[in-house]
């Protein structure tokens, strides 16, 4: 058994770790407030801008105007924009949206990765995958402008065919205790009007029926509007997934908290058993001296 | 009868309400929508929104982006607006000055990406340095 003194220095180090992963819990309770404010800002445009994309497309030959918006026949290459954490201690955040990319990109026809987030690079690297592009170090929350690179590289590559479409893998925020990995097509665009019910993004039911001009034309206003989706929807995307992984971080953290707090009742209940023991075999001891010590005198 | 406005940039509402003109900065030219205008879609380029409302005038610079216009309706989707009020002069002057020192270092022409991003940053600066000292009365004096 560990001398009385090793494990005070123990429950004094676990304690010390308690603390740690407290400070921690807290931080990352705000960055996620933080983070979900920022998605919930996003909507206003998103939706807006939806609705005058479906409106541009709905109208004849709409689907040839621009070329981030139909199918290639052939698909030669595809781009998986995966999106992770530049830090760990989150639990299982990014084992599992990387899991789940690998999974669903399987099916792909020569899958490329752009990674965003060092976690998720490092996993797909030791795993031998194809890396495009790699980002990491964004803030948290990130502004639009540090994200528009991302957007840019991805419709850069698929408009020059180097690759012929793209997918999205991040993670969903639902809620504090939940968070999904999705794995959605991003380019090219699929402009459909969506049912009633439907949540999220394409959540306008139908667009204006209005005759619009357009100044100066059509296919100026598509190109503005296209590339700029694509980059919201990413911009998106990379919120919801750092209110994820702060989610996460906040969950393991609190857990790590009360494991930590468990070990600490054990290990006081043991030293003080510990103490117990050594004061009762010392009190024996002297005991012992002095009957020894009476008995010499008696005689 | 009052046109509804609103300029929406990405991360948030910069402003909305009603007005009785709104004056957009279009690609191929200033217009000026009063109530009951034709439905429009149009790309805007970099400059200031004009909005008036019950003669007051307020304005807001604008960094490109596309505004719809319905007849009861003008929604501006913005790449980055800015109420001109809330210019902070000295910080863009300031902007403007490390953008246009970094251009001439020569430091970005190696890389076309940055060389772009630090140009849009110019544009970005001298928009807004012009808009305060045009339209604020506390600058304009100086």
């Amino acid at each position: 058994m560990a001398s009385l003194r090793e494990m005070r220095m123990r429950i004094k180090s676990v304690r010390n770790i308690a603390q740690v992963t407290r400070a921690l819990e807290t931080v990352s309770a705000s960055k996620v407030r933080k983070a979900t404010q920022a998605v919930q800002a996003t909507r206003p445009y998103a939706e807006k801008a939806w609705q005058v994309l479906l409106h541009l497309v709905n109208q004849p030959g709409g689907h040839r105007l621009h070329p981030l918006l139909f199918e290639r026949q052939t698909i030669q290459k595809s781009l998986v924009l995966m999106i992770s954490s530049d830090r760990g201690l989150a639990g299982s955040y990014n084992v599992n949206i990387v899991r789940y990319c690998l999974l669903q990109s399987a099916a792909l026809t020569n899958p490329v990765y752009v990674t965003v987030g060092r976690k998720g690079r490092d996993m797909l690297l030791r795993r031998g995958k194809n890396i495009l592009a790699e980002f990491s170090n964004l803030p948290s929350p990130p502004s639009f402008m540090d994200v528009s690179a991302i957007g840019r590289l991805v419709v850069e590559d698929f408009l020059e065919g180097i690759v012929d479409e793209v997918y999205l893998a991040y993670t969903d925020f639902r809620n504090m205790m939940l968070q999904v990995p999705v794995f959605q097509k991003l380019l090219p665009l699929e402009v459909i009007v969506s049912p009633e019910d439907a949540q999220g993004y394409n959540a306008v039911p139908e667009a204006s029926h209005a005759v619009f001009f357009y100044e100066p034309d059509q296919i100026t206003v598509l190109n503005q509007t296209v590339p700029r989706f694509t980059a919201l929807q990413i911009y998106k995307a990379i919120l919801s997934s750092q209110a994820s992984e702060h989610a996460a971080r906040m969950v393991a953290m609190r857990n790590a908290t009360d494991n930590a707090q468990e070990l600490i009742t054990h290990l006081q209940l043991e030293y003080n058993k510990a103490r117990q023991q050594a004061i009762t075999s010392d009190m024996l001891d002297i005991v012992g001296g002095a009957e020894a010590l009476a008995a010499v005198m008696g005689l | 009868m009052p046109i509804r406005c609103e300029i929406i940039s990405q991360d948030r509402i910069v402003f909305q309400g009603d007005a009785d003109i709104v004056v957009l900065p279009g690609e191929d030219g200033v217009m000026g929508i009063l109530p009951h205008h034709s439905p429009v879609l149009t790309v805007l380029k970099y400059g200031i929104i004009t909005i008036r409302s019950k003669g007051v005038e307020e304005n807001y610079t604008v960094a490109g982006g596309i505004a719809e216009v319905l007849p009861d309706q003008v929604t501006v989707l913005a790449d980055a607006a800015e109420n001109v009020a809330e210019i902070d002069l000295q910080r863009a002057q300031e902007a403007r000055r490390r953008a246009e020192e970094m251009l001439k270092s020569g430091a970005a022409q190696k890389d076309p990406d940055e060389y772009l991003a630090i140009q849009a940053a110019l544009r970005r600066s001298n928009l807004r340095v012009d808009a305060a000292r045009r339209y604020r009365k506390d600058t304009r004096t100086r």
